[in-house]
């Protein structure tokens, strides 16, 4: 590993107060949205309008850190425009980069602002280095952030035949699905995360207290049963507990958060150029929080990477802030698969 | 505006069939009066009762029958050896490919080629630049509305025809993780090729026993069956041009007969559906289609 290798820590901010504890607690780069369905949290007092997206870059950039800004749901045949303005108003507030996933959106970015970095969300289902070059050779990506599909191995496969930078995910909510390929969510719903920027939306969301125990309903789809006592968390569609010829499990996902950071040293020698966490829609607390602990890891982890160990300190505080209390290594290790 | 002949088309078999099933299966549907036949593995790369070198040998033969034959491609592509066969299918020169995935779409770039379901295709702007690529047909997304559509239909880019995934279990999800093995506590590399045990998936079902989801190795489908047999009507008024039945275990020969008279006059679509209702391997929804959740049942063909 050559002793200049860079990685970034790319931090989640729902808000301004979040962006601020991102950038205090060394995020490299801080990503936001706008407060509308042309991002992937399009969620109810969440995100950013014209005004807090200024103070927050004029905020970020004073302390040498960069914003970068989700416009990774994909524009609507009917209303377009929407999209197309907000990428207006992202050139010219002066963000560091956008995220972008649709391809005419891409197309639009890369010829009306040629000097605006590009780079390709993790709801633009690039798995791949050609689906990757694709995006590089067309539109001039400088940096794709992998679907959480993909082992270790893999991964090392698409960084060595491209040269975009690739972004990984380190931490948060994990989705099972491949991100942009989902459209469980509005099949319930009817609004899926590239349609509307969200999944399992809160207000289609039932709890209630009834004999067998406490239930969680989407749009009256019985998605779990909780036994006194048992931890309840959010009702995202895939978490549930279903019955499959008889035997009632977590069919599809445990309620369980990424936490990839025994990778760090191998994701540095690979060259991963970026390391994300999840989590726009959490509380400033938790981006302080997870900000430290992978500030520190990476530091140690660049000073010394043949030598780094997780500190117990940060699993610590890192455990606190997990979604469903449980890690996984997810599908950067085999198995999980 | 324009009346068209609307084709039928046969979308890719999504479950894994032994190879004489497969066999069995396009020896019937060369005889049936479907005009496109998609071929090809497009859930998971450890299937592989027919290689692609089977595939070619069956796309010949069906083309001989008279069937127009479109080679699909794997939507989510993992390693390198997946790649190899994308390539393999991009470079066969004789057969039009159906992309399924942007890596696809770069290999097929400057020639004539297809979009799949699994590309996501929500607005004029981006099925514009994908046919100044050689797109020259695409398949609407799953869950987009007779609304949506007609908009795209009027921005629609010349020569570009428009396919509607018109009836089966609708392939909601890919995951990099297996959940048939999963369900049988097996590791997906080693997942001793379970799927075959269940030739239309395995139903998940709510804990009060309503059929909600189904699984099918990586991908996850509905448990309901898309059926818009009723909608043909305004589908020929919105300009399509092609309607795709996705192939399942039993009676898929009877549903392309119902279709093809329905597309005929000779048969009310309402009576089709009535007639379905036996021969689907669930219940009938078509929510996606009046822009309502994708499991519900709001047009016709109501039971």
């Amino acid at each position: 590993m050559s002793p200049d290798a860079s990685m970034e820590l790319v931090c989640p901010a729902g808000n301004l107060p979040a962006l601020k504890a991102a950038v205090d607690n060394g995020a490299d780069c801080v990503y936001i949205g706008f407060r509308d369905g042309t991002n992937a949290r399009n969620f109810a007092g969440l995100n950013f309008d014209a005004a807090a997206a200024r103070e927050g870059l004029r905020y970020a950039h004073a302390q040498g850190a960069k914003v970068l800004l989700a416009l990774n749901t994909y524009p609507q045949a009917e209303n377009w425009q929407r999209w197309q303005g907000a990428l207006d108003q992202a050139a010219a507030l002066g963000v560091d980069a956008v995220i972008l996933a649709d391809v005419g959106l891409m197309d639009y970015a890369s010829k009306t602002y040629p000097g605006l970095r590009l780079h390709l969300s993790v709801q633009g289902s690039a798995t791949n280095y050609e689906a990757i070059n694709f995006f590089y050779e067309r539109f001039g990506i400088r940096r794709a952030v992998l679907p959480r599909v993909l082992a270790l191995a893999q991964v090392e496969q698409v960084v060595n035949h491209t040269p975009v930078e690739i972004e990984l995910f380190g931490f948060g909510g994990l989705c099972v699905m491949v991100e942009g390929r989902c459209a469980l969510s509005s099949y319930v719903t009817g609004e899926s995360p590239n349609t509307c920027g969200v999944c399992s939306p809160a207000k289609a969301v039932r709890w209630q207290q009834t004999p067998q125990g406490l239930e969680s309903r989407l749009n009256g789809v019985l998605l779990d049963r909780y036994e006194d006592g048992e931890n309840a968390g959010y009702p995202t569609l895939c978490k549930g507990r279903f019955e499959v010829n008889g035997d009632t499990y977590y069919a599809i996902e445990e309620p369980a958060s990424l936490n990839a950071m025994e990778c760090l040293p191998e994701m540095l020698r690979m060259g991963i150029k970026a390391i994300k966490i999840e989590g726009r829609q959490r509380s400033p607390a938790y981006v302080a929080q997870v900000t430290q602990a992978w500030r520190q890891a990476i530091d140690a982890c660049r000073r010394a990477p043949h030598d780094f160990k997780v500190d117990a300190a940060w699993s610590e505080s890192l455990s606190k802030v997990a979604e469903g209390r449980q890690h996984t290594l997810g599908a950067y290790h085999r198995p999980w698969k | 505006m324009e009346m068209n002949a609307l084709k039928l088309a046969l979308g890719p078999v999504l479950y894994y069939w032994s190879r004489e099933t497969l066999l069995q299966f396009y020896d019937e549907i060369a005889r049936t009066p479907v005009d496109i036949v998609y071929l090809g593995e497009t859930v998971c790369s450890r299937r592989h009762t027919l290689r692609t070198d089977d595939w070619f040998e069956l796309a010949e033969r069906l083309a001989q029958a008279g069937k127009e034959v479109v080679l699909s491609t794997q939507a989510l592509l993992e390693s390198e050896s997946d790649l190899k066969i994308l390539r393999k299918l991009a470079a066969n020169g004789r057969f039009l490919v159906e992309a399924n995935d942007m890596g696809a779409v770069r290999l097929l770039a400057s020639t004539p080629f297809a979009l799949g379901p699994h590309i996501n295709l929500y607005n004029p702007g981006t099925l514009n630049y994908l046919a100044m690529l050689g797109a020259r047909r695409w398949v609407a997304p799953l869950e987009m509305s007779r609304l949506a559509l007609q908009t795209m239909q009027r921005q629609r880019p010349q020569r570009m025809e428009t396919e509607v995934f018109a009836y089966g279990r609708m392939p909601l999800a890919f995951s990099a993780r297996c959940f048939t093995a999963r369900h049988h506590n097996l590791p997906k590399d080693d997942c001793q090729f379970r799927c075959l045990d269940y030739p239309d998936g395995l139903t998940l079902r709510t804990r009060e026993g309503r059929p909600f989801l189904t699984l099918n190795g990586i991908q996850t489908q509905s448990a309901g069956v898309y059926n818009l047999i009723c909608e043909l009507a305004g589908m020929r008024v919105l300009g399509v041009n092609v309607v795709r039945i996705s192939p399942q275990a039993h009676h898929t020969e009877k549903i392309i007969r119902l279709f093809r008279d329905c597309l005929e006059g000779e048969l009310a679509p309402q009576t089709a559906a009535d007639q379905m209702t036996r021969l689907m391997p669930g219940h009938a929804c078509d929510g996606f289609w009046h822009g309502r959740p994708g499991l519900e049942q709001v047009g016709q063909g109501r039971p």
